[in-house]
């Protein structure tokens, strides 16, 4: 299976922009928890990683980001299904091997932004979730 | 600690083992795990858990809630688990205390609104509790009459979620208004006053009454079988307190307990029709074997009209219960054994047209058809029924009868006199009926006078009846002995008895 890397996108909705900035808040979070980013948006077919990052000890930690502006349909990351977990797990195995790193101790994290009516944002980290 | 801990109670047949719901709620995604073999309505226990939590305004964490029933082998089924799972959530949550909540057994389903609905099998679940030593339980309140039968146990009916939660965290609660128990009714049984003439019949319901009999009634249609057998359970005692416990437990599990008296003070009726299934007759099912009619009918009568008219082989599926008093079923998830001792009583009519009686004159049948008719009942379930008597039409000269026959609170006297006299002579025997007595016991200890003894091996030589048939008959004769008050049956009791069940020619 070949797994081609295509251009991202660029924002047309609204939504893809709220997604875009609780993606740079996560990647705030994590530069300032010590991490480095090695990729972002990494799109291919099957799907996209938000957030791919390597903590201090040399381990490779995928991020899916899911950000709302209100809890009004529930937590953010509810809306992560099965198959949805199971595409992340598939991806981050692509990734490791499209950047020669296949073998890596890795670990799948998710982060639930919430963003108040006034800007005001909160981060919800959960590590090694998958 | 993100650890929570409730008891519940698991039902498999009548025998309930307490099951320990264990909730964790961990970090992840989040998501509900439910572990420990649920069926369908136990796993949708997961929304309606959801909705009633946040509408009772307490959290619902989101994060990955796994909640194990365990032991984990158990199959388990229901919406009973409802209150349970959510009393686990809250103690995980720290919502409310661990101790609180610690030894009392949860029953009940929850409404989305946090009501809390009744449940099915509240007595056999609180019967199966306390024999594991738990003595409080939390029921709903509408199955509070039947909870109270447990009368061993605190019982804590509640109605609401809101009015659980507020009793755990400050042991506060409302008194529940004292319902009036209503008193045991007697009206609603049919008595044997409405049946005009019929003699034989009715003294056939009698001895069927006093020793335990199995019953056939042939007749034409209209002749009164139905009638009379549904006055049966009007004239066999009442139940004891165990009985009654026993046979409440059975429909309760069936959910056909009404919620008004719930406790089965007098015999049950069931008649179920004759299409009915083999399932339905013996009980049956496979995520939750369901007690049948035989079960149903347990302490009561079991009757089923137009006999012949059944499927084949649901007849025959009850002679395990007849012989035993007991059936079990087997299915994927176990084998489950309800009790079923209960007085069958089977109605036929003489032939397919059913006009085959007196001369026969209007019967529209071949003569095969009419020897094939009965025929449809097979030799063993036959042999297996003490009392055969013909119903026949009305008469004029019964018809035209002003005086009421008899009422059915004098013939229970009667019956309950000869039982307590059978009883007597049976306090040392493992057995209490004249119809349960041992072959061997018969042929030792419990003949009857030596001039009834002769007419029988007379009888028995000309081949006019089996061996078997003369055990049947012996049986009888001590149940009509005890209506008469005879210490042993005499000649002229074992002769009815023997006429009640060679009456017909089948």
């Amino acid at each position: 299976m070949s797994i081609q890397k295509k251009s991202p996108h660029s924002s047309k909705s609204q939504n893809i922009s709220l997604g875009a900035f609780g993606e740079n808040a996560v990647t705030q979070y994590l530069i300032s928890s010590g991490a480095t980013i090695l990729d972002r948006n990494w799109r291919v077919r099957e799907g996209e990683i938000d957030i791919v990052a390597q903590s201090p000890d040399g381990k490779v930690i995928f991020v899916e980001v899911k950000t709302r502006s209100s809890l009004a349909f529930g937590h953010p990351l509810e809306s992560i299904t099965n198959r949805k977990a199971h595409r992340l797990q598939s991806l981050a195995l692509a990734w490791l091997v499209t950047h020669k790193k296949f073998g890596a101790d890795f670990q799948i994290d998710a982060a639930a932004v919430l963003i108040g009516s006034r800007g005001e944002q909160s981060i919800d980290y959960r590590a090694n979730v998958l | 600690m993100t650890l929570g801990q409730s008891l519940g109670i698991a039902l498999l047949g009548l025998d309930g083992h307490v099951v320990n719901v264990e909730v964790d709620i961990a970090n992840g995604i989040p998501g509900y795990t439910l572990l420990g073999l649920p069926d369908a309505a136990l796993t949708e226990s997961r929304d309606r858990v959801r909705s009633a939590l946040v509408n009772c305004s307490e959290a619902w964490p989101n994060r990955k809630v796994t909640v194990s029933l365990s032991p984990a082998w158990l199959p388990k089924s229901g919406p009973g688990f409802d209150l349970p799972i959510a009393v686990a959530l809250l103690v995980a949550q720290q919502v409310i205390p661990p101790e609180s909540s610690s030894e009392i057994l949860f029953l009940g389903e929850l409404a989305l609104d946090g009501r809390i609905r009744a449940v099915r099998g509240v007595l056999p679940s609180l019967i199966a509790a306390y024999k594991n030593g738990i003595t409080v339980a939390v029921v709903p309140s509408s199955n509070r009459l039947e909870a109270e039968l447990m009368s061993e146990m605190t019982i804590i009916p509640m109605d609401h979620l809101h009015a659980l939660l507020r009793w755990l965290r400050t042991g506060e609660r409302d008194e529940a208004q004292e319902l009036a128990l209503p008193k045991c009714q007697d009206e609603e049984i049919l008595d044997f006053v409405d049946v005009a003439g019929q003699s034989r019949a009715r003294m056939a319901a009698e001895v069927a009454a006093v020793g335990g009999h199995h019953l056939l009634f042939i007749g034409p249609p209209g002749a009164g079988k139905t009638m009379i057998a549904e006055r049966i359970p009007g004239i066999l005692p009442p139940l004891s307190r165990d009985e009654s416990l026993e046979v409440t437990a059975i429909h309760s599990i069936a959910g056909g307990l009404s919620a008004r008296s719930p406790l089965a003070i007098s015999p049950p009726f069931i008649a179920p029709h004759h299409t009915a299934t083999r399932v339905a007759m013996v009980g049956g099912g496979s995520q939750q074997i369901k007690p049948g009619a035989c079960s149903l009918a347990h302490r009561g009568v079991l009757f089923v009209d137009e006999a012949p008219e059944c499927g084949l082989g649901v007849l025959d599926a009850l002679r395990q219960p007849l012989e035993s008093g007991s059936i079990t079923i087997s299915r994927g998830i176990g084998n489950v054994s309800y009790p079923s001792r209960f007085l069958l009583v089977l109605a036929a009519n003489p032939c397919p047209c059913g006009k085959f009686t007196g001369r026969g004159r209007n019967c529209t049948c071949s003569s095969l058809q009419v020897r094939r008719y009965l025929g449809k009942l097979s030799g063993p379930l036959m042999d297996r029924i003490d009392i055969r008597v013909e119903v026949d039409a009305l008469s004029r000269v019964e018809m035209m009868q002003t005086e009421l026959g008899e009422s059915s609170r004098a013939i229970r006297r009667r019956v309950m006199a000869a039982r307590e006299i059978a009883a007597h002579r049976f306090i040392h025997e493992p057995w209490k009926l004249n119809s349960e007595i041992p072959s061997r016991a018969l042929r030792t200890t419990y003949q009857p006078e030596r001039a009834a003894m002769n007419f029988l091996h007379n009888e028995l030589d000309r081949e006019h009846i089996t061996a078997r048939g003369l055990h049947k008959v012996m049986r009888t004769a001590w149940s009509v002995g005890d209506l008469a008050g005879h210490l042993q049956p005499t000649l002229g009791d074992t002769q009815n008895a023997f006429a009640m069940r060679e009456g017909v020619r089948s």
